[in-house]
């Protein structure tokens, strides 16, 4: 038993390097001056510089798009967690007309690909809305993100009725109930909820590329997709300059995953699927 | 306001009609954003649909199944849905396969367990664009992949390979979701009940016997969501076609059926068409889950 785990262990960490190999590689092509694409060029002798990131900086707005990320992200992690925790708090634990339907919409949104909707969304928020070139426009089919609700719901589901019961005895109000002893309960879960709301806008690429021309308001993935098909060919280089983008845009997400690695457990999030 | 709703009140709005209030912003959300543009998303599939200026009275006529006969005639939205289902051949098989058996072996390893989980997770918090970009750097013609490989290199290289470049992408996102997957099966492996591999270990079944016996079919309603999930994000695909064989190259060999749409819808002004494809693309995931879930959950 005791060889059995060792040798499904070593078969776990060789599996891990691999997964990570790319990870790795995109740092130390971001730091050659020039493209080492030989097997001694995968190690880190020598030779290395920050002039791609530079470089790239001078190509595309670095500071301006990732502002533009921000904003776009930080938009949407606020209308999910305003919005989203008021309709998974009604979805939970209130009684009201409608209810079974808005919960049949918002698993129905899981499911169908969000890919068919971009050109009606496209027509409706470039075309009728007028939200082209905005971040408004942007933000607009992320707004609240379903899954997040459904995480909510999930979380205040499972609080005790007792609990809600006892407030209302001691005459709390619905919005007193929801703030004072809900909320402070399902804490951490928000937090998790907020992490996997946050890959979603941070990493999306065709929806800001379809609805942003504008370059000062293109987030990152946008600029260095823009990079990558437009201009990477006339550069000195380009692998460099494209590898420094790609760690920037990278590092924030993964900096946050590994900050708040705890919250990505079976343990955490199966208490929040199982209804 | 009285302190007691009256009953007739109470019936048209429900026991709390806070709820109504609470919830009103995410259901306008989920009617302007959701299902408004599925409708017209139906809408636009059987009208002759095109861009007009702001305000412009246009009339678009409808046109019945016109452009659902011009969509499965195009030689290209033909190709890219072979692309796409040459993609889950490869894609979905493996996914489950793996990530079933990474989560089971996760699940029992007691050594550094976060750096090993934290390693399989992260290109899923990734951003595809980036990831997009090293794998470019890995394999291009004179890249470390080939480099690697010395005479065995294919050629013309990976990317611009018609019969590779497929694969390329298939493995690309099975790397990148992988971690997800992982999640959902180790959530999953927690309520398969222990003593089930205890009675198999008295049993004398060996790792693989009660792996095949007792995991597999323990975790089979993961496996149902993991397939659809996988065929979703197949049906999705867009940015690896878009940047990393750039446009869906070498000549269509590996155009998703979204870049198609992206072509016919955006970049050609045909919203009709695009729309169109859109609709069959669903139908077709709905199909495949609907055919999934028998074959998996039949006893």
């Amino acid at each position: 038993m005791r060889t059995r785990r060792v040798w499904s262990t070593a078969a776990l960490f060789v599996g891990a390097l691999v997964f990570l190999f790319p990870f790795y590689y995109m740092v130390v092509g971001s730091l050659q001056k020039k493209p080492d694409t030989s097997i001694l060029g995968a190690l880190p002798l020598g030779g290395l510089t920050f002039e791609n990131y530079t470089a790239i900086d001078s190509r595309v707005d670095l500071l301006r798009s990732l502002a533009n990320s921000a904003i776009f992200t930080g938009g949407v992690l606020l209308g999910t967690v305003v919005f989203g925790v008021l309709a998974g708090y009604a979805l939970a634990r209130l009684h009201f007309r409608g209810r079974g339907t808005l919960f049949a919409v918002m698993l129905l949104v899981q499911i169908v690909p969000f890919q068919l909707l971009i050109i009606p969304i496209y027509v409706l928020v470039v075309r009728t809305y007028g939200l082209a070139d905005s971040y408004l426009g942007m933000m607009a089919p992320f707004f609240i993100n379903s899954t997040a609700v459904f995480v909510f719901r999930q979380f205040f589901v499972q609080l005790p009725e007792d609990l809600f019961s006892a407030a209302a005895l001691d005459g709390a109000g619905e919005m007193r109930i929801l703030w004072s002893v809900a909320l402070p309960l399902v804490r951490p879960a928000i937090l998790t909820a907020l992490l996997l709301t946050f890959i979603g806008p941070w990493n999306e690429f065709l929806w800001p590329f379809l609805v942003t021309k504008d370059q000062s308001l293109q987030p990152l993935a946008v600029t260095l997709a823009n990079y990558i098909s437009n201009i990477a060919g006339r550069a000195t280089n380009p692998y460099g300059a494209i590898l420094a983008g790609a760690v920037v845009l990278a590092a924030p997400a993964v900096a946050l995953f590994i900050a708040f690695q705890k919250r990505f457990t079976a343990a955490e999030l199966s208490s929040g699927v199982k209804g | 306001m009285t302190r007691r709703a009256t009953p007739a009140f109470t019936r048209v709005l429900g026991r709390q009609p806070l709820g109504i209030v609470f919830s009103a912003p995410y259901a306008v959300f989920l009617l302007a954003l959701f299902a408004y543009p599925l409708g017209l998303a139906v809408w636009i599939s059987f009208h002759d649909y095109f861009f007009a200026a702001p305000g412009a009275q246009v009339s678009r006529p409808f046109v019945g199944l016109d452009n659902y006969v011009a969509v499965l005639s195009d030689p290209d939205v033909r190709r890219s849905f072979v692309n796409v289902a040459e993609f889950l051949v490869i894609n979905v098989p493996l996914t489950v396969v793996l990530s079933l058996v990474l989560a089971t072996a996760l699940n029992t390893v007691v050594r550094a367990r976060t750096f090993l989980r934290v390693s399989y997770y992260v290109p899923y918090v990734t951003a595809s664009v980036a990831l997009v970009a090293v794998w470019l750097f890995l394999f291009s013609k004179g890249g470390l992949v080939n480099s690697l490989l010395g005479p065995l290199a294919p050629s013309p290289s990976w990317l611009v390979n018609g019969a590779l470049a497929m694969p390329v992408i298939a493995l690309f996102v099975t790397w990148k979701q992988m971690g997800f997957f992982i999640l959902l099966y180790l959530a999953a492996l927690q309520s398969v009940p222990r003593d089930l591999y205890e009675s198999a270990a008295v049993d004398g079944a060996n790792r693989f016997r009660s792996f095949m016996n007792v995991t597999v079919p323990g975790v089979r309603p993961a496996t149902t969501l993991v397939v659809i999930l996988a065929t979703i994000t197949g049906a999705n695909l867009f940015t690896e076609p878009y940047l990393l064989t750039n446009g869906g190259g070498p000549d269509g060999a590996s155009a998703s059926p979204v870049f198609v749409m992206y072509q016919k819808g955006i970049e050609q002004g045909n919203p009709d068409t695009a729309s169109a494809i859109g609709v069959v693309l669903v139908v077709c995931v709905l199909l495949i889950s609907l055919v999934n879930r028998r074959i998996l959950e039949r006893d």
